[in-house]
């Protein structure tokens, strides 16, 4: 534990390093001795990421069946990781000399799992009023808010997650009473006392928003607007009328809020759209094109293999439940082929869990989905099934550069699992984050105990 | 009990033997037996005239009885799935398709689900599909800490879904029982006490019937009888009472220990309160549901002979309630003698009952957890619920004598990659389609060069 503590220290130091400008905050011009002020601008990046990796062991996992995230399987194979990177994944004939070497015959490595849709944190557990921090609904339309700014890294979902099911990034979304919700982030699912230290370094932000009978529901159910899926696409597009006016001013005064809207025009945020329909994803796609973005990914997408190939034209993810269905009418037509038929039609698929259960078993939910599609004849291999719950969730959230799969020169987060991750009996034996070891089923200590849970009943006890 | 009971198994014996039962033996499988053993291979199962007759190893085809070779698949008895709400909800945010609350009614333990179960419903097919052949289905607590009366339904394809009703009353002494009875567990508390206090009283003076001295129901339709409670002499009661008489009625036969109470609770010192309550009212025959920290409670529970529903993969502190989850509750209660199964509503959806108790599986291999072996975890939804439900040896086993409730796997029915692939309920073997199947076809390709896709039926 004291190489942790160092390391902590160290980080505090290079977090004071990064905020030098501040001091650009506020100046005074030559020959004028008014004071200017400036807030900090975008550019510089407000809140900034904290996180640096812990100290972690050069290490060889030996003999495992590899699932290297990009739909490659290596049975017998090796992967390397040191200083915080992934070294070499291959066959017998890698050298493991200078590598604490891990027997993991029998045993199965994938890349750290991603959750491209959850709500730790800013709905975090207990779930108590008070820690109702997902959804600012108190307008439909919010881009200003952001999401890190509820979440709560004390939160006891994260270390299930990365426990139980082997999680080592999310994304954290505003939830979907609004049309537009807010910004997004993407954490590195490590254990921190700010939000800050979570923030997964060069991670692009996201943009919520929903589409459908939750924004309509919640301010139609006031007597305001939207309270139709017409009065929806209204106020979207005129708030992208406005900025994009906002956009090509020159002279505009700076507006949290539009300038969230003006880093998506701009392709630097990217859109996570809450939809269901069919119908309404058309819909929006068609919006999306009147105004200028692009859509990530489509989440809570149900209905996506009636249209998997208007999804592949304008390529847009879909990141979905496996089994989900039937409990609002925008759900009812949800089946658990959804994913298979997207795969089919050459889209990309992504299971999501939008939840603080599902998020300790998304490798389950793969496989379940993976099943459906074998029965009816869609033959998906266990090695691109994987990659629905990596790679392809790195790439919608934009940092497929950087983790999502096991490759030279990525980060070194690896799950080793005790047995087939597409099996109900197989769980994380070792979680490794940027090559650090956050979890070891082995070790009693090596699981994350969040202060909450300090001194209360089953404290650090196996979840 | 013996009065509902008596009603029951006749109604019973009606609803699960129809005409079109089949005689068949399957051969050639991997048997579970749902008691808690470990499957067996090679195995062979006899059903005639809708009941088993022997499932196992070394069980002969008898002469001139249909065989059917499972070629080495899994076959097991159905699953039984409780406590749900199958049948009485179509989309639960739809609250016209919704009957599981009853928030505005003047009526709470006397709500009786078994007149609006719909054997029609979406969910009752696709759970079918899943391979749940029979559950229990109620209402939940809404107006009052009292739910109502669930019932125990099959989900075969005939019209009668109901096979026991009023088969328990459902209560919530936990958390949300405290908002309920005005804001404190201390307000519950009091309210259940003077429930089943009044309850008593007005059982004895109106001369409720029970025990199997009553008057003969009325049958109403084939499968329900009308509640003989609801027809009991009038009374005149003190002014100073909380319940309806319709209400008051209804807890008879559970302050009586005739009908079973289902009490929904999580936290450890919830649960001890709860079963003191068998010191106040001994007859009580009480089910826990939920019991997340019934692991730290676990010897009281067994000593007391209190049956848990538990909810299997619990592992957050969701609430204050619940600090102590942990998916080692399961296999920890049941080291210590408790008689535990699965809740199958403390989960998004029932059909994923199989899922959980798998996951309770590889829990096992987890240093310092405590699961269950493969054997044990079928059981907790097969038989122990089965039991639990009043349908010991009935239902959720392959044993002689009980419903022919037969499910044939296409892989370990443990595993998440595993569906039935024929059902049959009570010797009938059952469709499997259901809009979810008819989506999955139609959307097949996304061809329309002929026709739009509206007329691909």
């Amino acid at each position: 534990m004291k190489a942790l503590i160092a390391a902590a220290s160290a980080l505090a130091l290079a977090g004071c390093a990064t905020t030098g400008s501040a001091s650009s905050g506020k100046e005074s011009k030559n020959g004028d001795d008014a004071t200017r002020f400036a807030a900090k601008t975008e550019a510089e990046g407000p809140f900034p990421s904290t996180y640096s990796p812990y100290p972690g062991e050069a290490t060889a996992l030996v003999g495992a069946t590899v699932f290297d995230g990009a739909g490659e399987r290596i049975d017998g194979g090796i992967v390397l990781f040191r200083d915080g990177k992934v070294v070499a994944v291959g066959a017998s004939d890698v050298s493991t000399e200078g590598y604490r070497v891990i027997d993991a015959s029998g045993k199965f490595v994938t890349p750290g799992i991603i959750d491209i849709h959850s709500h730790l944190g800013d709905y975090p557990s207990p779930s108590v009023p008070a820690h109702s921090d997902g959804n600012e609904a108190t307008a439909p339309t919010t881009p200003d808010v952001w999401a890190e700014h509820s979440v709560w890294p004390q939160d006891p979902g994260f270390s299930r997650a990365l426990a139980n099911g082997g999680v080592t990034a999310l994304q954290i979304l505003p939830g979907s009473a609004n049309l537009m919700g807010g910004r997004s982030v993407t954490l590195k699912n490590v254990p921190s006392r700010t939000v800050q230290g979570m923030k997964f370094p060069g991670a692009p932000y996201g943009f919520k928003m929903a589409c459908g009978e939750n924004p309509k529901r919640v301010y139609g159910g006031r007597n305001r607007k939207p309270s139709t899926r017409m009065g929806n696409f209204a106020v979207n597009r005129q708030t992208w009328y406005d900025a994009i006016n906002y956009a090509n001013d020159d002279d505009a005064k700076r507006d949290l809020g539009k300038e969230t809207l003006k880093g998506v025009l701009e392709g630097d945020i990217l859109v996570h759209n809450h939809c269901y329909r069919a119908d309404e994803m058309a819909l929006v796609m068609d919006m999306a094109k009147e105004i200028g973005y692009r859509v990530s990914a489509f989440h809570h997408a149900v209905e996506s293999y009636k249209i998997g190939d208007l999804l592949r034209e304008n390529d847009v993810c879909s990141a979905i439940w496996a089994d989900w269905y039937g409990f609002k009418m925008e759900a009812y037509d949800g089946i658990m082929e959804n994913a298979a038929l997207l795969q089919q039609a050459g889209a990309c698929v992504v299971i999501h869990s939008d939840s603080e259960d599902d998020i300790q078993r998304l490798n389950q939910e793969a496989a379940k989905a993976q099943a459906a599609g074998a029965r009816m004849g869609i033959e998906i291999s266990d090695a691109a099934t994987i990659g629905w719950i990596t790679l392809n969730a790195a790439k919608a959230m934009g940092i497929d550069d950087m983790t999502g799969s096991l490759e030279p020169g990525k980060m070194a987060d690896v799950v080793l699992w005790n047995g087939d991750p597409l099996s109900v009996y197989s769980r994380p034996e070792k979680v490794w984050i940027d090559g650090a070891l956050l979890y070891d089923a082995q070790d009693p200590k090596r699981r994350p105990v969040s202060d909450f849970e300090l001194g209360q009943p089953g404290e650090g006890d196996v979840k | 009990m013996k009065r509902l009971l008596t009603l029951a198994a006749s109604a019973l014996a009606l609803s699960a033997v129809p005409a079109t039962a089949q005689d068949v033996a399957i051969t050639n499988a991997t048997v579970v037996t749902g008691d808690g053993s470990e499957p067996v291979e090679g195995g062979t199962i006899v059903v005639r005239s809708g009941r088993v007759v022997a499932a196992g190893a070394g069980v002969e085809v008898p002469a001139g009885m249909q065989a059917l070779d499972a070629g080495g698949a899994w076959v097991t008895p159905g699953l039984f799935a409780t406590v749900t709400t199958l049948g009485i909800v179509d989309v639960s945010a739809v609250s016209q398709s919704n009957d599981t609350r009853s928030g505005g009614s003047p009526f709470s333990a006397a709500l009786d689900v078994a007149p609006v179960v719909n054997p029609n419903s979406q969910h009752m097919l696709v759970h079918r599909a899943a391979g749940i052949t029979r559950a229990a289905t109620t209402t939940m607590p809404s107006a009052s800490i009292f739910a109502g009366q669930g019932a125990i339904i099959d989900l075969d394809s005939d019209s009668n879904p109901v096979t026991r009703a009023r088969a328990f009353q459902l209560v919530d002494l936990g958390e949300a029982g405290g908002r309920i009875a005005g804001g404190s567990r201390a307000a519950a508390h009091v309210l259940f006490r003077n429930a089943l206090r009044e309850a008593g009283r007005y059982g004895d003076a109106a001369r409720i019937p029970g025990g199997g001295t009553g008057p003969q129901s009325t049958q109403a339709r084939d499968d329900i009888t009308v509640d003989p409670r609801m027809v009991g002499q009038d009374t005149e009661r003190s002014s100073d009472t909380l319940l309806t008489r319709f209400d008051a009625a209804a807890l008879v036969p559970v302050v009586r220990g005739e009908q079973k109470l289902y009490v929904l609770v999580e936290r450890a010192a919830d649960i001890r309160s709860v079963l003191a309550l068998k010191s106040e009212f001994p007859d009580l025959d009480m089910v826990l549901v939920g019991a997340s920290e019934g692991w730290l409670v676990a010897n009281e529970i067994a000593a007391a002979g209190v049956p848990v529903l538990a909810d299997p993969l619990d592992a957050l502190p969701t609430g204050f309630d619940q600090l102590a989850a942990t998916q080692s509750n399961v296999g920890r209660m049941k080291r210590a003698g408790v008689k535990v199964g699965l809740n199958a509503a403390g989960i998004s959806s029932p059909r994923r009952i199989a899922q959980q108790a798998g996951n309770l599986v590889g829990l096992s291999k987890v240093p310092g957890a405590t699961g269950l072996s493969w054997g044990e975890a079928f059981a907790t939804i097969s038989s122990v619920p089965a039991d639990i439900s009043g349908m010991g040896g009935e239902a959720g086993v392959l044993s002689a004598g009980a419903l022919g409730d037969v499910v044939i796997w296409d892989g370990d029915p443990l595993e998440v990659t595993s569906v039935p692939t024929r059902v049959f309920i009570g010797g009938v073997e059952q469709p499997l389609g259901n809009h979810q199947s008819r989506l999955r076809d139609r959307y097949r390709d996304l061809d329309e060069s002929d026709l739009p896709k509206a007329y691909d039926w």
